[in-house]
């Protein structure tokens, strides 16, 4: 099969050749210096158009059956999370007087809890809030890890050193204690400054919560530093390739250097940094929310509603039970996701 | 060596002194002060109280009395929780607790953890592989906190196999350590599978496979040496993930440890107990990493330290 397929590439099949052809091949005919025709132009088009970086990735994840299983399972959790609130008439904070601690039935799904509010619609809710807290807490990150990174190692000598110290220092410290300290402290402190403050600021701060702000600013601070490690690494790499030697001799500047040639070369492993980052950040939302914490009343989270649960966790263990099975399925689709997308955009690290 | 050693200690002490400043600032950072969450005292009360515990000074000169006093081993003294015990005598009371559950996780989640890395390695690509690798991904992935009351649900509360509470009998260390060994452990897993694999392609081991060595004294014999190095790098962030998970596993099983009472003293604002508990751990995790990456020269003398750090 694979020799005809092979051979199946020549243009002429081997048996019928033209010997005067081949004798006279070097030999002008009439026809040669006639120009070409529109359809003769046509058939010099390759006819399989060329794959793309990004067709090409995505023919890849198309095969990893276990990432698209995950992308599917997190859509629908996505579609759980921002969808499905729309189809009941009560919020996640409504009480329904007389429906306190009702078992899961065929009005309440998910039972009730002790102040009558529809644990399904929570559930909904606790999802939404851990899935915006992974993805800003990644696009801060994002944001900062990779301009610090590629200003440290476009730069590099003095600047990068100075620039990495800092890194190193971050990195070493126990990352998860500060987080709590941080969000400890700043959240009495963002409280008053929401109250107190007029600005337009604080007032669209506010609506999300001092609670989510203080997980955000703690994220902010602390773990942009294995993103910026990575993308120093592949600049260093990048700045000395030719294409970036032409640019600066043509008189590009750093920026459009930084903007045109190597941050589109490290693209592939920024999203896949990136979408790794975002389950992450909601294994620590909910480990915040857990200890009491992060997201607190009347937001909340399924991290907290599991905390909220722990107190009846014999009598009511569903309560505990579904959000606790909610993240996991959450957070293990996307690390696998991550994994797939990773096998995808960089096949060089597939092992 | 000498000097990479010098160079990693100033580090550390840079990391500790750092932590320090900014829990002290944070915790000055909370408005109101420890006096004014109860009832309002009388302002004359509220004067005499801060001159007593040097609140009055302005906030650089605070800063610098505590850390005179955290250098002599004083952390100052609980404003509410076990009102004016020191904090270095409660932490002394409560570590013990916490570290004797830690290190058997410890242990245990490097002794089993290897091991699975090393099996998985060995089936390459059938389906004990594909079954451990379900295990360790789904390890990672899941948060300690569902661990630990799923097991206790079932294993505590549905079977009745274990006890639930506290640490009596060594039966009721089986559940804890395991929900706060499972999430290293599969890490480990993890590790340990790949860089076996990255090992195995080595030509020595080729030498060895051509000697006739069977397979299995290859993987558990030449190539684990070589192989465990990762993990050990990994010692120092395990460190820092069993204490914080402790922070969980104690507050699930009513454990009186270092992890549960400093969740306790966030909910209750205890600010010099919670400055006192995270600079005391974060202390003690710097410094184990500190200890790793000096071990990880003396096992591996291929790894060139002045190159900087190992992470």
């Amino acid at each position: 099969m694979r020799i005809q397929k092979f051979f199946g590439f020549f243009p002429f099949p081997t048996w019928q050749i033209d010997v005067d052809a081949v004798l006279g091949h070097g030999d002008f005919r009439e026809d040669d210096f006639i120009k070409a025709d529109a359809a003769e132009k046509e058939s010099f088009i390759e006819t399989k158009a060329s794959l793309s970086y990004w067709q090409d990735a995505w023919r890849r994840l198309k095969k990893n059956k276990v990432a698209m299983v995950s992308l599917v399972i997190v859509i629908l959790l996505i579609l759980f999370a921002f969808i499905g609130p729309l189809f009941f008439e009560n919020d996640y904070t409504t009480q329904v007087r007389g429906d306190e601690n009702i078992d899961p039935s065929w009005d309440y799904p998910f039972g009730t809890d002790n102040l009558g509010r529809d644990l399904l619609v929570r559930t909904m809710f606790g999802t939404r809030i851990s899935l915006i807290v992974g993805i800003a807490a990644s696009l801060i990150v994002l944001v900062i890890g990779s301009i610090y990174g590629a200003i440290s190692g476009y730069f590099g000598g003095r600047v990068d050193d100075v620039m990495m110290r800092l890194v190193e220092l971050i990195y070493s410290i126990p990352e998860i204690l500060v987080v709590l300290l941080l969000s400890t402290a700043l959240k009495p402190g963002l409280q008053e400054w929401f109250n107190t403050s007029d600005t337009a600021i604080a007032k669209v701060l506010s609506t999300l919560g001092a609670s989510l702000i203080a997980i955000f600013i703690a994220f902010g601070i602390l773990y942009w530093v294995s993103m910026a490690r990575i993308i120093r690494g592949q600049v260093l790499m990048l700045k000395e390739q030719e294409y970036v030697t032409a640019a600066k001799a043509l008189g590009a500047s750093s920026s459009r250097v930084i903007k045109r040639h190597i941050l589109p070369n490290c693209i592939g492993q920024i999203i896949v940094m990136t979408c790794l980052q975002i389950p992450s950040a909601i294994f620590l939302e909910s480990f915040l929310s857990f200890l009491g914490v992060g997201v607190s009343a009347p937001l909340t989270s399924l991290g907290s509603m599991a905390s909220d649960a722990l107190g009846g966790m014999y009598t009511y263990t569903y309560r505990l039970m579904i959000p606790a099975a909610i993240l996991s399925l959450l957070i293990l689709s996307l690390n696998l996701f991550g994994d797939g997308l990773r096998d995808a955009l960089d096949p060089r690290l597939k092992k | 060596m000498i000097k990479f050693i010098a160079k990693r200690v100033a580090q550390a002490l840079v990391v500790i002194l750092l932590i320090t400043c900014l829990t002290f600032l944070l915790m000055n950072l909370v408005p109101g002060g420890p006096f004014l969450s109860e009832k309002n005292p009388p302002p004359q009360v509220l004067a005499a109280m801060e001159a007593k515990y040097g609140l009055d000074k302005p906030v650089p000169v605070q800063l610098k009395n505590y850390i005179v006093h955290m250098v002599q081993g004083d952390f100052g003294v609980s404003l509410k929780m076990q009102k004016n015990r020191p904090v270095t005598t409660i932490i002394m009371e409560m570590f013990p607790i916490s570290a004797k559950v830690g290190v058997i996780a410890l242990v245990g989640a490097v002794l089993i953890g290897v091991p699975i890395g090393c099996i998985a390695a060995y089936n390459r690509g059938n389906w004990v592989d594909s079954g451990l690798r379900i295990v360790t991904t789904l390890g990672v992935s899941i948060p300690g906190f569902v661990v630990a009351t799923v097991l206790l649900i079932f294993l505590g509360s549905m079977l009745k196999l274990l006890p639930t509470i506290g640490l009596t009998s060594w039966q009721s260390y089986i559940m804890p350590c395991f929900s706060l060994a499972f999430y290293p452990m599969c890490y480990i897993g993890r590790l340990a599978r790949s860089s076996m694999l990255d090992v195995i392609n080595q030509e020595y081991i080729r030498t060895a496979r051509a000697k006739g060595v069977p397979a299995i004294s290859i993987v558990f014999k030449h190539a684990l040496r070589n192989a465990v190095i990762p993990v050990l790098t990994y010692l120092g962030p395990l460190t820092a993930s069993i204490l914080t998970g402790g922070f969980v596993v104690e507050t699930v099983f009513n454990i009186p440890g270092l992890g549960r009472y400093f969740v306790q003293s966030i909910m209750n604002r205890d600010y010099p107990i919670i400055m006192g508990t995270t600079i005391f751990l974060a202390t003690f995790i710097v410094t184990m990493t500190l200890v790793v990456d000096i071990l990880y020269k003396v096992v591996d003398p291929r790894i060139d330290l002045a190159k900087g750090g190992s992470r």
